[in-house]
Order: structure tokens, then C-alpha cells, then sequence
């Protein structure tokens, strides 16, 4: 069998009971709260006028039973939802490191320009003369994503980051059959984002791994040595998952071209380039571009994402419908296959409508504010501020490859802890009683008990500052064998260490009634 | 800039303590060649909130929204009134700034919301199972035939022409690598004949009710049907306040069920972000696409919530997941739920029999005016009408009167000149009296 | 009195007359973590020397578990879809995956007797 080699543990740590026991369950300010299910007594929470219906148009097939759901008036749903939402950590209420994430700060000017009615109450649908604003913007954002990256094209519908890869393998994929030729093989690092292999099996591909090199970075000699005449794509994220820039990009692309084969490129960590280096000079042919990491437009508890796929000239001509096109001064929505303009061969529709409007809107008022100068420095920021935690930190802490500068993320490992008893999972946990939320934890899979920091740009020196003091003082008391914070950690959070074995081994994944209850009722 | 907090001297300080003289001493591994200098940009420098603000609220005002004029437009997308305590709630920063919820002791707040989420979708769909929600109907309807692909290990489906042709496009883009993707003709207003369709190769049968034209339809003996042939039947929704009036697809045998949630708590955002609920029985859980939270307990015993059944996923599982998908619709997917709540069983189906009453009323009149013949004999808040000319034409008429009058099925058929004359119109709570008397007089004199 | 030998994929096969019994070692299971989830092969599947034959997860992991010889699968121990744990508890008893009848006895006896796989597991 193939093993769990991250040394990951998958059971929790003990039970220690703690805190003061209240009368209520609730603790000062963390309130304990039940499902809605629970709390629904039969109110309600909109005015409504009780309109009869007839059956005369319903086909038969009006609803017979009732749904079951609950009825509460808008105080109580407005209550619950609020205290639910003090159970989060967020970006807003703290330094959120995870790595990979670019967990940015979300500027609120951008929720008040999606919330616009031309945009926030405009129909998909709608008359393409209603909606020549929103056809401009979508322009405009392309110009951006095209001229940042110097990449000719950009597809916009795909709704998040692994729809744009799949979007991009598609693309390939179409290039390919027109070529009339088989190529079936999509080479990945073995260092890739899940994702990655995910994708390429989604779109119909073999996946074969490419190994990384002691120093973190792909083994551009085994990679160049897989390539042949089945070989369609490799898939690379650069900077890579270990927050390191690949600085062979230009040779491997040449050679994956040579080969007659296509570069796809995870723009996961465009936030450590944006402004300073362009996927186009680097012989890139798709990259999609997670509009909620480098464009700022929130993560909202996991989604919606939006990720757009910049193409080379290779590939613009099989990008997905709906296309855009300037008319002189208007703009005009192409929703048809067979009404393409010479040249272009779409492989076929990755959504209905025209892709993440929401989250365009919320791009553009980022990059606007930000100007192509603020992109930049931004980026400059994002990886100084990494390097910084890699310098104050690889003293105490493990740093694989701490030697040279890191991108937009530091890379360390658990060897540090080797003997003290205290695990990845455990040293991470302990930093959510210290009010942080750890960092990403067991990824990338190539380094043992992996924690890796971005740490972005939105950190002042001061907040680096203490986050660094704690995280020494963590790694200083583990090691010196004071272990008791961090067995059982966290015990401050709205909740201890949650059992996922339990909750795998028999799931639950919807509220019931307890009969017997009911039954009592 | 001011979303930026390191002011020169925390640079300078902190190249200090790296050892690096300048920050391009960070991007050494970069090819020389490959840095770009400002210059080689041609874009805008940083502005102000003032000129940005200005910017966008310029493009914004060339659009229609859709509260300024009577507007009936529909086919996959509804406006409908959100109550204001949604978006207040769902733009906390403890909502709005979190991420996915992997650290699930600082994130019990999204992960019990996502289990109401599933409870509520499952109730709605008369399922067993949902999950955290997909991107939004059509890719959830392209991940459910890809899930009928696996379960039954067969490649063909076959595709209702009742279903909203960029739903088809969407399938056959995806699906349609595994197997043929056969759309049944259609007829607008009629139910096709499918089942003549379904043989021993077919992995599932995809039928929207309310279809695309509006027209319900009754799943069960497709269903039937399908189940004799060792296929399933993927129920598709459109319009997720129909729930309120409708029997479910649950209780008309669907095996899975696609749906966009679009209706409940979010806004029409041209086109997305949007919600996809996705429903299944229990016996295909394993197989089923995306996240999925759970209920446990924490090592004091107190319930609380967890991601769960990841095993399936792409972060694990890699080229061998059920999808690649590596998100949710996290906000909308809380924005439904809020919204749900607030209306409960009495406000959802009191809202959808309202609904259904205004856009009765409304085919009513459209159905007295000289020329125009309803189509579709049953629907839920949306119906199709044959005009006596070309429908694309009729509404760029009626946009210069200020009323925008519906989707000309044009629009989604472009190729199929039977339909050239058809108008998908969809009526909402949000419709008025004066909406309709607006509509007919305006149609009145565009066809006159 | 059966046989048994090991994989350096970590699964056990053990040899009664015709019929083999395959599982995961204690190694492994310790290693896993608290299982999950089990797949099994259905009775009659054919399979091949190290081809996959099952499916073991444990809460943040899914491991193929491999034929180590090839055969056809007679029986699976259905037990452990209701309860995995018996695959943590008893591994390389009460925790068994499937048994199959082998197609060539010879792979058999190419496998790590107990000596050599403790000898393997200690060079990890």
C-alpha cells in the first residue's frame, strides 16, 4: 500500500478539561449557539402577503408535504448568524499565514463598487445594450490581466482556480486534435498543488510525476528527460509550492516547445510577480489567475473564487465562449459557437453567463486603486515580508531550503521539533491559542511535516514583529521540553480539538430531529 | 498606496536583517531577462477611493440594473428581493475575510452554517444528501452527469432540450469527453418524448422541471424509466424558489439533483457569482464532487463541525478525485442560508405562490393581446410566448420604451430558426401592477 | 498451518492450502492512522501482482492497497465497511482485507518472509 509519508497524526490529542464551568454554557463574550433547525419556533422573518394559488397550471405536481424548515422571526436569524460569525478567525481580526492562500487584505471599497446596481442587479441575460458598463469593465480587467501577465488573451469564465485549469488543459487539449495529433501525458511535480493532477485527469490526461530536486526545486533534467511525442502539457507552478521562483522556467519551456508540448502555468502565486515579472517572457502558454488571491476579492469562509486564464497566441483561438469583442465603441458578447470570428475555435462553454461579474468588479477596483506602481510594490512587499520571517525565524525553526531568498512564502520543516514530542499539528495549534491562525500545515508534500508562512503585504513590521517573538518563544519552549501548551491545543478557541475520525468513520452531514424528542412533543 | 503598511524605513530595516541590499536582491532567481521594468506596463498609476469610485460608478451607470424598469428577464437568473439583513450579515469580517474553514476550532462559524446549508438543500431537493455547494447550476449539473459516469460506469447521457442550453454546452464541454451527449428535440411547451431514448449504454438522463421554456415536468415515469435501464436520473432547477410550490425531484425518483441557488439571498451580479446545489441519495455519497462538513464532537464532548469525507478530494486524492474542485460558493452559499432562514416554510412557499400568481396573471394578459399565444400550459414563475415576429427584435424595441421584456429564446438557440419568435418571460415578487401594464402597452404598440 | 508473507507496500498475504488471506501490516496500520473507510474488491475481480486491489482511508489519507500476487479475489471481509477499526485493532487478523486464490504459488514465494520485512520495516 502507498503510505501517509507527510507525518501527519490523524487522531486528537487528549482531553483536558478547562476553564471555569457558567451556568448559561456561554462564556463572556463566546456565546455557545444552536443549529437554526433548532432554534425555529414556528415565526417568521419576512411580511408576506398568504396568496392563494390554483392547481390549473402546477401539471399535478404541486407540493405535497411540508419542507421542514424552520420559522424565526429577523432578530433571532440575525442573532444567530452574528454569533456564528464570532466563532471565525478572519484576515480583519488578525495575521492569517496561511501559505499558498494569499490571504491579502479585502479592501471594502470593492464590496461597495460590486453592490452598484449596474452591476449587482444586472441580468446576464439582459439586452447587450443594457449592459455595455459591465461589457467595458470586463475589458478593462482583461487589458490589466493581458498586460501584467504579456499574454495576448484571457478567457474570464471559469468561476475559480481549478476551473481556469481546467480550462487551460481544454484549451490545450483542442490545440492538440487540431494539430491531429494523440498526446496523452501531463507531466506534474510531484510538489504540485493536488489540484494540478486533479485537472489533468478531469480533462481526460495520464498524470506522471515529476520528482523535485534536494534544493525545492523541479528537477528540470528528469522533467526534460520525460518529455516525448505522447506528451501534451506540463504543469507547473511557479513561484512553486515551496516559495521558491523556478529559475530554469525559460530552458524547460523551451525544451516542453521543442517537444511540441505545452506549458501550463498554476498562477496560484502571481501575488509574488505581479507587476515585476511577465509569465509571457517566461514562454508560458495558459495561467489562470486566482482573482480572490492576488486581486484582493475576499475568500468569504472558502469561495466564490474567480479565475480567469491568460493564453498565448497558441491557444487564444480555442478559448472557451462566451468571447468579447469591441464593435468602435460598443462592446459585444459572443455566446454562439458557430458566430466566432475567423480564426477562433472555441473547445466549448465552461459555465452559463460570462464568468464571476461579481468578482471582476471587485479585480478592477483593486487594481485601480493599486495602479500598475502599487501592483508592483505590492508583490515587492509580499516577498520582503516573507524573507523576513524566513531571516528571523530559520535560526530556531527548520528552514529546508532557508540558504536563498524565498518568494511571497517561507518553507519550513518539522526537524526542528525532532525529539520533543511536539508535532507540525501541534506546534501549529498552539499558535491559535496564541490568537494567530497557523499557517498551511503538511503542504507542500515533498518536505516532512511541512508549515509554510505567507505571511502578504498587508502586515505591518510591527505585527511581523510580534508574530515572529511568538513563534520563537513557541519553538524555544518546545525544544527546551516545556510541551504542556502544546498537547491538546488549542484550549482557548470557541472549540478543542474536533474528532475527525468520528466524524468520517460515521457521517452526519445534515441536522434530523431526534425522534424520541419529537415523539415527547 | 494605502492598503500598503510598510512605510522606507521598515523596508530598509527589514533588507537589514535579511542581509539583502535591495528588494530585486530577493528575485535573484528570476532570469535577469525576465524582469520587467515599471515602464514595460502600460497601465494607470494608484489612485485615490474618490477617482476610483468615480470610475466604476461611471461604467456602472451605462448598465440597466434591473430594479429601474419593468423587467422580466429570466431563463436561469431572477431577480428577487433580498431582505437587508443578508448582506449586512454576510459582509462580517468573520464571514466575509475568512478562508476555507481547515482549522475547524477557529471556524466553527462557516462550518455550521455550511451544515444548516446541507440540511436546508437536502430538505428542499427531498434528498439524503447535499453538499457544501458547487459554482453555481451548470457546472453542478456537468459534475452530476460526470458523477453518473462513475457510478454506473457507462459514458452516454442523454440531455433534455428542455434543459438551458448553456447548462447543455456546459455538460458536453465536460461530460462529453466520456461519452456521447445525446439532447433530446424539444418542442417549447411540450414534454418530448426522452424515455424512447434511454437504452442499456445511457449513464443518466438530464431533465430540468421548471424546463428552460418554464413548462414543468413530470419526473417519475423518467425516472422509472431510467432505473430499468440501470441509468439515473439528474434533476436539474433553475429557479430555486419553485422548492416553495413544487414537488421535489427527490419525490419523483432523481438519483441526483443540479440546481442553481442564485434565487435565495443573491443578486443577479451579470451572471455570477452564483450558488450550485447539489443533492444526492446516500448510497452514492462517495461518489459525489466537493466538500462536504460534518458533525462531531471536540475532545470535551462538545458538538461542533468538521470538514469531512475528504478523502475524495483533490487536496488527497490527487489524479484519482471525484473533481478537481477545491472550492465552494462560501458567501452565497451563507447568503442562501441567511435567507432561507428568514423566510422559513411559511415565507418560502408563501413567496412562491406568490410568484406563481403573478406570473398567472401575467400570461393572462399577455394571452388577450392580439398576436401573442402562450406556450407553456404549466409553470412555476416563468412561461414562453410566441410573438408574431422575431422576439430579439421585439425586445431591442421595447428597450427604447424602458422595459425590458424577457430573453428571446434567440438568444440561448441562435441556430434553430423555429424557436426565432419565442420570449422566455419571467415574473418575480418584484413585479408590480404598473410592471405589467407597462409591458402589454409597450408590447402593444411594438406590435401594432 | 499457513504461510505468510510480506510486500514492501506493506500488505500481508497469508497461504492456507489453496486460499490466500491479504490485509495491511501493523506497520502500516500504525502508520495510517485511525482508519475510515475501507473499499473492497468484489468476489470473481481479477487481479495481478501489484496491481490495486483495495482502497484503506484514514481521515486525511486514501492508500491503494496492492494484490501481492495475482489471482482471483474469493471473498472480501465485508465487516469493515460497518467497522474499519478492526483494521487499527487487528490488523493482520480480524482486520483482513480479502481473500483470493492465486494464480501462480511461485509469486508467492518470492515474498519477504516476517524476518526479512522486520529487517525492511527497521531500514525505514
Amino acid at each position: 500500500m502507498s503510505m501517509n509519508n507527510q507525518g501527519r497524526p490523524s487522531s486528537a490529542g487528549e482531553a483536558v478539561q478547562n476553564g471555569i464551568a457558567t451556568i448559561s454554557g456561554d462564556r463572556g463574550l463566546d456565546h455557545e449557539e444552536a443549529l437554526i433547525f433548532e432554534l425555529g419556533h414556528g415565526a417568521v422573518g419576512v411580511d408576506l402577503p398568504d396568496v392563494e394559488v390554483s392547481d390549473d397550471r402546477l401539471a399535478g405536481l404541486r407540493r405535497k408535504g411540508a419542507i421542514g424548515l424552520p420559522g424565526l422571526s429577523e432578530p433571532e436569524v440575525v442573532r444567530h448568524y452574528v454569533r456564528l460569525s464570532r466563532m471565525n478567525y478572519a484576515i480583519d481580526s488578525g495575521l492569517y499565514p496561511l501559505g499558498s492562500c494569499t490571504m491579502k487584505h479585502n479592501p471594502r471599497l470593492n464590496e461597495k463598487m460590486a453592490r452598484l446596481p449596474g452591476f449587482g442587479d444586472l441580468h446576464p441575460l439582459s439586452p447587450q445594450s443594457t449592459a455595455q458598463g459591465a461589457l467595458e469593465l470586463i475589458s478593462q480587467l482583461m487589458n490589466w490581466l493581458t498586460t501584467l501577465t504579456g499574454m495576448p488573451a484571457v478567457a474570464m469564465s471559469p468561476k475559480a482556480g481549478a476551473h481556469g485549469e481546467l480550462c487551460g488543459l481544454l484549451a490545450i487539449r483542442a490545440a492538440i486534435a487540431a494539430r491531429g495529433e494523440n498526446r496523452t501525458r501531463v507531466l506534474v511535480p510531484e510538489s504540485a498543488h493536488g489540484t494540478n493532477p486533479a485537472t489533468a485527469a478531469f480533462a481526460g490526461f495520464t498524470v506522471d510525476e515529476v520528482p523535485a530536486k534536494p534544493n525545492g526545486h523541479v528537477d528540470a533534467e528528469a522533467l526534460k528527460a520525460k518529455l516525448g511525442p505522447d506528451v501534451a502539457a506540463i504543469m507547473l507552478t511557479n513561484p512553486n509550492t515551496c516559495g521558491l521562483f523556478e529559475g530554469e522556467v525559460k530552458e524547460i519551456a523551451d525544451a516542453v516547445h521543442a517537444a511540441g508540448a505545452y506549458f501550463y502555468c498554476d498562477g496560484a502565486n502571481f501575488n509574488a510577480i505581479a507587476g515585476k515579472v511577465r509569465p509571457g517572457d517566461l514562454g508560458v502558454d495558459a495561467m489562470h489567475i486566482n482573482l480572490h488571491k492576488t486581486f484582493s476579492t475576499p475568500h468569504g469562509g472558502g469561495g466564490p473564487g474567480a479565475g480567469p486564464v491568460v493564453l498565448s497566441e497558441r491557444l487564444a483561438p480555442y478559448a472557451p465562449i462566451p468571447l468579447l469583442v469591441a464593435d468602435g465603441k460598443s462592446f459585444r458578447l459572443i455566446e454562439d459557437m458557430a458566430a466566432v470570428p475567423a480564426g477562433a475555435r472555441p473547445f466549448g462553454r465552461m459555465c452559463a453567463f460570462h464568468g464571476q461579474m461579481g468578482m471582476f468588479v471587485r479585480a478592477l477596483t483593486y487594481m485601480l486603486s493599486h495602479g500598475r506602481d502599487g501592483v508592483r510594490q505590492a508583490s515587492e512587499d509580499a516577498v520582503l515580508s516573507a524573507n523576513y520571517i524566513l531571516a528571523s525565524l530559520k535560526d530556531v525553526m527548520s528552514a529546508p531550503y532557508g540558504d536563498g531568498p524565498c518568494m511571497h512564502e517561507a518553507l519550513f520543516d518539522d526537524h526542528f521539533l525532532d525529539g520533543t514530542g511536539v508535532t507540525t499539528l501541534d506546534f501549529a495549534k498552539a499558535m491559535i491559542d496564541e490568537g494567530y491562525h497557523p499557517m498551511t500545515m503538511y503542504f507542500p508534500l515533498v518536505v516532512h511535516g511541512a508549515m509554510l508562512i505567507e505571511p502578504t503585504e498587508s502586515e505591518s513590521k510591527d505585527s511581523l514583529d510580534r508574530f515572529i517573538h511568538v513563534l520563537r518563544s513557541l519553538a524555544a519552549e518546545a525544544q527546551a521540553g516545556k510541551t504542556e501548551r502544546f498537547a491538546g491545543a488549542p484550549r482557548l478557541a470557541p472549540r478543542r480539538r474536533l474528532d475527525e475520525t468520528a466524524a468520517a468513520r460515521k457521517p452526519v452531514l445534515r441536522f434530523k430531529p431526534d425522534p424520541l424528542q419529537e415523539a415527547a412533543e | 498606496m494605502r492598503y500598503l503598511p510598510l512605510t522606507a524605513d521598515d523596508r530598509r530595516a527589514m533588507l537589514a536583517r535579511i542581509g539583502a541590499s535591495d528588494v530585486d536582491a530577493l528575485f535573484r532567481d528570476v532570469p535577469q531577462a525576465a524582469m520587467a521594468p515599471l515602464s514595460a506596463f502600460h497601465l494607470p498609476d494608484t489612485q485615490g477611493e474618490l477617482e476610483v469610485e468615480r470610475a466604476l460608478s461611471r461604467l456602472a451607470a451605462k448598465n440597466v440594473a434591473a430594479g429601474a424598469a419593468p423587467f422580466f428577464c429570466g431563463a436561469g437568473a431572477y431577480k428577487h428581493h433580498v431582505p437587508s439583513s443578508v448582506d449586512h450579515l454576510i459582509q462580517r469580517s468573520e464571514f466575509l475575510t475568512s478562508y476555507t474553514p481547515y482549522q475547524p476550532e477557529i471556524a466553527q462559524g462557516t462550518l455550521q452554517y455550511l451544515f444548516e446549508f446541507q440540511t436546508q438543500v437536502a430538505l428542499l431537493t427531498g434528498m439524503d444528501v447535499a453538499n457544501a455547494s458547487l459554482y453555481d447550476g451548470s457546472t453542478a449539473t456537468a459534475e452530476a452527469v460526470l458523477m453518473a459516469q462513475r457510478i454506473t460506469r457507462r459514458g452516454k447521457a442523454i440531455l433534455s432540450g428542455g434543459l438551458h442550453p448553456h447548462y447543455a454546452e456546459t455538460v458536453e464541454t465536460v461530460a462529453g469527453l466520456l461519452g456521447p451527449m445525446i439532447r433530446s428535440a424539444v418542442t417549447p411547451g411540450l414534454p418530448e418524448d426522452i424515455i424512447a431514448l434511454i437504452d442499456e449504454e445511457t449513464a443518466c438522463v438530464v431533465v430540468q422541471s421548471p424546463d428552460v421554456f418554464g413548462l414543468i415536468r413530470n419526473l417519475k415515469p423518467i425516472a422509472d424509466a431510467a432505473h430499468a435501464k440501470g441509468a439515473l436520473l439528474v434533476a436539474v432547477v433553475t429557479e430555486a424558489v419553485s422548492f416553495g410550490l413544487l414537488e421535489p425531484p427527490g419525490a419523483q425518483g432523481a438519483d441526483i439533483v443540479a440546481a442553481e441557488g442564485q434565487s435565495i439571498g443573491n443578486g443577479l451580479n451579470f451572471g455570477g457569482p452564483y450558488v450550485g446545489l447539489f443533492a444526492t441519495r446516500e448510497k452514492f455519497l462517495r461518489q459525489m464532487p466537493g466538500r462536504l462538513c460534518g458533525e462531531t464532537v471536540d475532545v470535551e464532548g462538545r458538538r461542533g463541525y468538521v470538514l469531512t469525507l475528504s478523502t475524495r478530494e483533490q487536496h488527497i486524492r490527487r489524479e484519482k478525485a471525484t473533481s478537481n474542485i477545491c472550492t465552494n460558493s462560501g458567501l452565497c452559499t451563507l447568503a442562501f442560508t441567511i435567507h432561507l432562514s428568514l423566510l422559513g416554510e411559511e415565507g418560502l412557499t408563501r413567496l412562491a405562490r406568490i410568484n406563481h400568481a403573478k406570473a398567472s396573471a401575467l400570461a393572462d394578459m399577455l394571452s388577450a393581446l392580439p398576436g401573442i399565444e402562450v406556450l407553456t400550459p404549466s409553470f412555476f414563475n416563468e412561461f414562453t410566448v410566441r410573438l408574431p415576429g422575431p422576439a430579439a427584435a421585439v425586445v431591442d424595441r421595447l428597450v427604447e420604451k424602458g422595459v425590458i421584456a424577457g430573453v428571446p429564446v434567440s438568444r440561448l438557440l441562435p441556430h434553430d430558426k423555429s424557436v426565432e419568435d419565442l420570449l422566455i418571460v419571467a415574473v418575480t415578487e418584484t413585479n408590480t401592477d404598473d410592471d405589467f401594464a407597462a409591458l402589454t402597452s409597450a408590447l402593444q404598440g411594438a406590435l401594432a | 498451518m499457513s504461510e505468510v508473507r510480506y510486500t514492501d507496500q506493506h500488505e500481508w498475504i497469508s497461504l492456507e492450502g489453496d486460499e490466500a488471506t491479504v490485509g495491511i501490516t501493523k506497520y502500516a496500520a500504525e502508520n495510517l492512522g485511525d482508519v475510515v473507510f475501507v473499499e473492497l474488491p468484489a468476489s470473481g475481480k481479477t487481479v495481478s501482482a501489484g496491481g490495486e486491489a483495495a482502497v484503506v482511508e484514514s481521515v486525511k489519507a486514501a492508500s491503494d492497497i496492492y494484490a501481492p500476487a495475482g489471482g482471483t479475489v474469493t471473498a472480501a471481509n465485508t465487516a469493515l465497511e460497518k467497522e474499519p477499526s478492526k483494521v487499527n485493532e487487528d490488523p493482520e487478523g480480524a482486520g483482513w482485507f480479502f481473500k483470493m486464490k492465486l494464480a501462480d504459488k511461485a509469486e508467492f514465494a518470492k515474498l519477504m518472509d516476517s524476518a526479512a520485512y522486520a529487517k525492511f520495516v527497521e531500514s525505514l
